[in-house]
């Protein structure tokens, strides 16, 4: 075996340039594997991260009449949680609005919240500390699709408990960034006290966030949906992302590896008279498709190492510094923040460079099954058989 | 000393004195006008927006303020379309798909066609006596025509607004101008009825222009091309086979 490995050496460095260009496609295939499934993992790890800071907590617990994807479902989907329930949870209370920026009309939820929250990162002290007669928080992009700025009054409607309709002025006393989609485009963050009043939906709240103390248990009427049931629906979709993904490192590998079937082709056709004197010097045909075999997934070996020295500095590099987007995720709904920095993981090192070494293995075998058949004299005198 | 107390009190006096109708009498007399077992209308809807004015029309069948039953017959893109409304349920039947979809109450409370209307102004039939409490404020000239002004305050608890403000015209009992309020007396909508025609034994506005006072915009404009009331309409009308065939 070490002859095998001796001789799959010298012969790969004799051939020079056309190892090297075998080499260099299937590197190629395998920084992208790394690289995009890094990628995918980093944009996972930190959507799940954000998702949980800034809307899952430790879970929800809603009420069974309200379904988050369905909008008809937020004027009877909330209720009132008995007292002794209440630990650990912050009260959300939704209600369907119609605002007026500049003229325009525009809907959008009225959320009211527990301002002393603490248990996601919206910035609800500030409202607090406000005293306006309705102080009211939004996110980035509710500011930029309404031109809202700190200061601004803005003139929203609502219809109360009996469906009448109340219209006053609420004031924007703060604009938080998030990367997650889901609590910013076309919310405003009010005291929950306040969108009691003036709902005369008192005590009421749609769902809860409970925090890390919060410990599930039955309570007809609402469900809970933990942390990870939630998150659940994200990674799915981010990885979904990773096969569609897959396309493109399918392609370069296939090109890589087909290059090394090639190669392989040729060698077996051309060095028949070699493989003749390897047989009649003692080598048992099962010894020269090895040694083929072996010089064939040596270039997944040279693959791996040529890829690490371009590679690592390339990859070390981005996962650093991140990539830009330009495209943010509120355009496709799901979290998604303006850099991303790939992780790569061992496992993924590890199983990219096996399923590089023994794809390449295979194809270099595939060809290399002819010798088998072929009669060493014939071989010897460079015959076709 | 007196001469100043009598020209301060002298006005408030005098309007105390003003002899108004009672105010219950005025909308029992415009819900007379205004509403009937059964309507049968063919609309025109114009609808005002920032870049285009759009035109819809249709016809509307409907009874007391349960059933309603409306196609739309132009432009060509709504066409076909029909809406039937069952007590809080609205069903939508579109031809372009062939199908009919079931929307829940709140649907009721969109906008119709990108119109200042929601389905429920439109389809709100219930009468005034039946919803408001009303009193005499003053009188005012409009379009040449002598009106009460009467402030209407909700009486039952699920109306959709508040307060409303109408401008009854004193001879023919028909509204020619409306305000709707909200709870905290934020104006609303502004309702501007013209072309006051007698169809039958009652008054009745022709056009009607509707207009969200939050939003900017010339409002929208609807257009009655005709009116018919208390008509024999078939049950089958306000059935959901109607919207297939």
């Amino acid at each position: 075996m070490k002859i095998a490995f001796q001789l799959a050496y010298k012969n790969l460095m004799g051939a020079g340039l056309r190892t090297w260009l075998n080499a260099g496609v299937l590197s190629f295939a395998f920084v992208v594997i790394i690289f995009y499934n890094g990628l995918i993992d980093g944009w996972n790890q930190q959507a799940s991260i954000d998702g949980v800071n800034w809307e899952y907590g430790n879970g929800h617990l809603l009420n069974n009449d309200y379904d988050a994807f369905d909008s008809f479902s937020i004027e009877d989907g909330h209720g009132i949680l008995p007292e002794d329930q209440l630990e650990n949870l912050t009260p959300i209370l939704i209600n369907q609005a119609t605002i007026y920026p500049q003229g325009r009309m525009m809907s959008a939820q009225l959320k009211g919240i527990d301002a002393k929250q603490t248990v996601i990162k919206i910035p609800t002290q500030l409202l607090l500390s406000s005293e306006a007669e309705i102080p009211a928080l939004i996110g980035e992009r509710m500011a930029s699709s309404t031109n809202l700025k700190v200061g601004d009054n803005l003139l929203v409607r609502w219809r109360d408990k009996n469906g009448t309709y109340d219209a006053a002025n609420v004031s924007i006393i703060g604009i938080f960034d998030t990367n997650v989609p889901t609590v910013d485009g076309g919310q405003i963050w009010i005291p929950i006290e306040k969108l009691w009043n003036m709902t005369g939906l008192n005590q009421h709240a749609t769902m809860f966030i409970a925090n890390d103390n919060y410990i599930s248990t039955d309570v007809s009427g609402w469900r809970f949906e933990s942390k990870e049931y939630l998150l659940k629906e994200l990674t799915t979709l981010i990885n979904v992302k990773k096969i569609s993904g897959s396309i493109i490192y399918i392609l370069l590998m296939a090109i890589g590896l087909l290059a090394i079937f090639d190669t392989q082709v040729l060698s077996v056709f051309r060095r028949q008279k070699e493989i003749g004197t390897y047989i009649a010097l003692g080598m048992t045909r099962s010894q020269v498709v090895r040694l083929f075999t072996v010089e064939g997934s040596m270039y997944s070996v040279f693959a791996a190492i040529l890829g690490g020295i371009y590679g690592i500095p390339i990859l070390w590099y981005l996962a650093h510094n991140g990539i830009g987007f330009p495209v943010s995720g509120d355009t496709i709904g799901v979290i998604m923040s303006e850099r991303m920095y790939p992780i790569y993981g061992l496992g993924l090192i590890l199983g990219s460079v096996f399923l590089i070494v023994i794809s390449a293995t295979i194809v270099s075998f595939l060809p290399a099954r002819k010798i088998a058949k072929m009669n060493p004299v014939e071989a010897l005198k460079g015959k076709i058989s | 000393m007196k001469k100043i107390l009598i020209a301060i009190l002298a006005p408030v006096l005098f309007t105390s004195m003003v002899n108004f109708p009672d105010a219950g009498e005025i909308i029992k007399k415009v819900d007379e006008n205004m509403t009937a077992k059964t309507q049968v209308i063919e609309s025109k809807m114009i609808i005002y927006g920032k870049r285009n004015t759009r035109e819809v029309e249709s016809k509307g069948y409907s009874e007391g303020n349960t059933k309603s039953f409306t196609e739309y017959l132009a432009p060509e893109r709504e066409k076909g379309t029909k809406m039937l409304k069952l007590e809080d349920k609205l069903w939508i039947y579109s031809p372009e798909t062939d199908r009919t979809i079931q929307l829940s109450g709140h649907m009721l409370k969109q906008s119709v066609m990108g119109s200042d209307l929601s389905y429920e102004d439109m389809m709100e039939t219930r009468k005034l006596t039946e919803m408001y409490d009303a009193k005499v404020i003053g009188e005012e000239v409009i379009d040449g025509r002598e009106t009460w002004i009467l402030e209407l305050n909700a009486k039952v608890e699920d109306v959709s607004y508040d307060k409303r403000k109408i401008w009854v015209d004193q001879e023919r009992y028909v509204p020619l101008k409306e305000e709707l309020f909200a709870k905290s007396g934020q104006l609303l909508k502004k309702t501007v009825l013209s072309e006051v025609k007698k169809i039958g034994n009652r008054w009745y506005p022709m056009a009607i222009n509707y207009k969200d006072m939050l939003k900017d915009g010339k409002g929208t404009d609807f257009i009655l091309l005709s009116i018919k009331f208390d008509e024999k309409i078939p049950d089958y009308i306000f059935s959901k086979a109607s919207l297939k065939k």
